[in-house]
């Protein structure tokens, strides 16, 4: 990428900030890419603010969950603004979708690993924007040339008469001055910050090593009381009937209320909420609940799997190339329902006024739920004023499509007519009953090899729910792309390929879990390949090379991890090595897992990761992403499993649902591709390689292939 | 009314004898650097320190502290300077940071009782302290290094 100049119709407007800052906005900004255009017109960003003091704030717009998204998006702004990375201070942008939308989606929201990818060439001109005022501001000051101002960080220089100006001296002359007509941005060779190890560090490190980060389980407004609810035990269950009478009676208790997902008891503290809460008696209409348990769901799933879908690709014949196969395999793979299981469980405060409702959470998808909140209490959405803090964990569950937790809260506000604050607490039963699982997938594959080995056809059915289904996301012919992304656009050269997809309607509410379709179709046609290579009777990584000769930075990911994994080296006794390798929000990983196995049970011991996202803002928070992605997934491929039992969730808590554990962490090694191409996501894009990494170890192991999720 | 010593200081509180520590920290005297995580002992998010041992304040009732002495992540250093996040910090070890005081306070305990804790000895210390963003090597690391700069 070279120097690269805005014209004038990237606008770019000038206000003075509270306390005499810097304020600059820029508009202009069109999206050049990513899987969604965002509609509308170009609306003005705000996402830099200069004090006097010479702090520099970045107003970030995504939602920082543990991604490393404030450190990245600072970085960006500060990278061509030449910000001193020790004076940059984030705070979370407020609900305003005209500046802070997601470039990707069109709305205000975080997700869909987009927060870098959508803000990259945003962020650098609103930071190359703020940059050359300074410099004109010093000039200014200075009274010589513009062309002859440069900068270090946080520093406007003039070398030719030795002078400096800190940047929040020059604060207040910028402000005044008129917008550039022109900005622009540095040569990569220049960069200080943007893949430079050790630069600019995570900004929240601190905060969160001392307990003083402020979650929204830590948010206390005069007078407000904590609400825990009596919520339905199946889905789709409501109050027929209660009694409060025991509640009321238990000291700090203040209100009992019914709202439409149950019964809330308001209380001075979360525990006498919650033992009032639990001293309700309520009894449930559960006429239109869902009584299905997984079992009745997988039967159900399995003869579906027998009859034709809804076909999403059909190149050439495989129907009756798997006739003439010199071999075939087959395969069914199920996947459980998953929760998602973040640290911090579902709350939200929100202060109700008569024209005004200002709530305080980890906000993902601020313009849906500020839309779902002003829809409840009929106020406009901009009376409605969403605080953005931290949140502990997310992995696509605050992204809700029914804005769930958030109108709850906003409803046993509105039941108490907004007489105080009310902070909704989910315990950890009630955040897993609520369901949004990723929704249980089973997948039936069918391959044809010819007398070489080589494949020749591959049909696949795919059964499970839709998860865009009630979203805007959801396409009008119903193909709800989620259930086969990564699958039927997997990138093995076939020349007859088959997929149809069953979307069958369950009553258990699904959604996106970090890395949405590919969590399980990553994972089938991983180890589909491997049964497929087993039964050609050859090399895994060698098979899949001469399959991928068409994408070469998949081709390039692989090639590094299986490099760097000694792939084919000795192993000591017991130990077995897994490759697998996918593409995901158009950034490309693969993964070598080294496996045994303990009295039965899969033990990963390593995992070599390399992964190709384009130019590497922060390396480290990359590496961070993997690592913790390669966690994720492999919690779920050895353990995460969500049992229902006839309608009712039975592993509600971590004793039920088993989550990966510190003497379960493999040694991870990340390798990073240098590239040159525009960021894309790291937040997902490690999830989807591991489970069938660790499968397919287990099958170079035993000689089984896996059919099942989760191994253990 | 109970007398309670946190952080080495005295606090007189008045709350339901069945409370939770954790609730009483985090409700009554508005620490709350401690976080909730499960409500059942299985997660850790609510470690704290009783007489040195890491206990999980969501299950200890304010009945069952009698006259030990309460340490929480608050009390672990006066400027965020202990050894262990020093360590975290300089590993860059939190993602979503939920769960990382109770974290601290399991290591911290480690390294008190191991000064040169072994691999098997952090699996068993830090079992009980779930991470869903995954950050377990780095922590893994960072007590590692924590135990050598408090050895200095």
């Amino acid at each position: 990428m070279t120097n690269r100049t805005f014209s004038r119709r990237d606008f770019v407007r000038v206000g003075v900030a509270v306390g005499g800052g810097l304020f600059v906005t820029v508009t202009g900004c069109k999206p050049t890419g990513g899987e969604v255009a965002a509609t509308g017109p170009f609306a003005p960003n705000a996402f830099v603010r200069l004090d006097p003091d010479g702090t520099v704030t970045i107003i970030a717009k995504h939602l920082e969950m543990g991604q490393g998204t404030y450190t990245g998006l600072s970085t960006i702004v500060a990278e061509e603004m030449d910000a001193d990375w020790a004076k940059v201070k984030v705070e979370g942008a407020p609900n305003d979708t005209e500046k802070y939308k997601n470039l990707v989606f069109g709305i205000m929201g975080t997700g869909g690993s987009s927060a870098i990818a959508n803000s990259w060439e945003q962020h650098r001109k609103a930071g190359a924007t703020a940059r050359a005022m300074l410099i004109a501001a010093a000039a200014k000051q200075w009274g010589v040339a513009v062309g002859e101002v440069t900068t270090e960080p946080g520093v406007a220089v003039h070398a030719k008469s030795n002078r400096r100006a800190d940047y929040g001296s020059l604060a207040g002359r910028a402000a005044g001055l008129p917008a550039p007509a022109t900005v622009a941005l540095k040569d990569p060779k220049d960069f200080r910050y943007v893949g430079k190890e050790g630069t600019s560090r995570r900004v929240d490190s601190k905060a969160k090593a001392t307990g003083t980060a402020t979650f929204t389980q830590d948010v206390k407004l005069d007078g407000m009381l904590t609400a825990v609810v009596a919520h339905p035990p199946l889905f789709g269950a409501t109050v027929k009937s209660f009694d409060a009478t025991k509640a009321k009676a238990i000291a700090g208790v203040k209100d009992v209320v019914q709202i439409p997902t149950g019964i809330a008891v308001l209380a001075d503290s979360f525990w006498a909420a919650r033992r009032g809460r639990d001293a309700v008696v309520v009894q449930w209409d559960t006429s239109a609940a869902n009584t299905m348990g997984t079992a009745e769901i997988f039967g159900q799933y399995r003869e579906l799997a027998a009859k034709p879908g809804v076909e999403i690709r059909k190149d050439g014949d495989a129907e009756s190339t798997l006739g003439g196969a010199a071999k075939v395999v087959e395969a069914t793979y199920e996947f459980p329902f998953l929760a998602h299981a973040c640290m911090e469980p579902m709350n939200c405060v929100v202060q109700l006024g008569k024209d005004r409702c200002e709530l305080w959470y980890g906000a993902q998808f601020q313009t849906p739920d500020g839309g779902a909140v002003a829809a409840l209490t009929g106020l406009k959405p901009e009376q409605v004023k969403i605080n953005m803090l931290f949140a502990g964990g997310s992995f696509g569950r605050r992204a809700n499509k029914a804005a769930d937790f958030v109108i709850e809260a906003v409803a046993i506000a509105k039941a108490i007519e907004g007489r105080a604050p009310v902070k909704l607490v989910w315990t950890r039963e009630d955040d897993t009953n609520a369901g949004y699982f990723r929704p249980a997938f089973l997948h039936r594959i069918r391959g044809g090899l010819d007398a070489q080995g080589a494949p020749t056809a591959w049909w696949h059915r795919i059964v499970g729910q839709a998860i865009m289904d009630g979203t805007p996301f959801m396409p009008p012919d119903g193909k709800d792309p989620a259930s086969f992304e990564g699958a039927a656009d997997h990138p093995y050269q076939v020349a007859n390929v088959f997929v149809d997809v069953h979307y069958p309607k369950i009553g258990v509410p699904v959604q996106w879990w970090r890395s949405v379709g590919h969590t399980h179709t990553g994972f089938a046609v991983e180890m589909f390949v491997d049964e497929l290579a087993r039964a050609a009777g050859k090399d895994p990584v060698e098979f899949r090379r001469g399959l991928l000769a068409k994408d070469p930075r998949r081709l390039a990911v692989l090639n590094l991890a299986v490099e760097k994994s000694g792939w084919g080296s000795p192993l000591s006794a017991g130990r077995a090595r897994g490759v697998a390798v996918h593409k995901s929000f158009n950034s490309y990983v693969a993964e070598v897992a080294e496996v045994s196995l303990v009295g039965g049970r899969p033990k990963v011991h390593r995992v070599v990761c390399a992964v190709d996202c384009g130019i590497a803002v922060n390396p480290d928070v990359i590496r961070a992403q993997m690592e913790g992605g390669i966690a994720y997934g492999l919690s779920a491929a050895l353990y995460g499993k969500i049992d229902i039992d006839k309608g009712k969730v039975t592993s509600s808590n971590f004793d039920r649902y088993k989550v990966l554990r510190m003497s379960d962490m493999p040694a991870i090694e990340v390798h990073i591709l240098q590239s040159s191409e525009a960021p894309t996501g790291v937040g997902e894009p490690g999830v989807p390689p591991i489970g069938p990494a660790v499968a397919n170890a287990l099958l170079a192991l035993t000689g089984k292939p896996v059919r099942r999720i989760p191994l253990v | 009314m109970a007398t309670l010593t946190v952080n080495g200081q005295t606090k007189e509180v008045t709350a339901d004898p069945t409370m939770p520590l954790l609730w009483v920290l985090r409700d009554v005297l508005g620490m709350t650097g401690t976080k909730f995580g499960c409500g059942i002992a299985q997660c850790g998010a609510c470690t704290v320190h009783l007489d040195g041992i890491p206990t999980r304040f969501c299950v200890t009732p304010l009945s069952a502290v009698g006259a030990k002495k309460i340490t929480t992540i608050e009390g672990l250093s006066p400027d965020g300077n202990h050894a262990v996040q020093q360590a975290w910090i300089e590993l860059q070890v939190p993602q979503c940071g939920y769960c990382q005081s109770g974290q601290i306070m399991s290591a911290v305990a480690l390294i008190e009782a191991k000064p040169t804790p072994t691999d098997a000895d952090i699996d068993k210390a830090m079992d009980g302290n779930i991470c869903r963003c995954g950050t377990y090597q780095r922590i893994r690391a960072a007590i590692h290094r924590a135990a050598e700069i408090k050895r200095g």
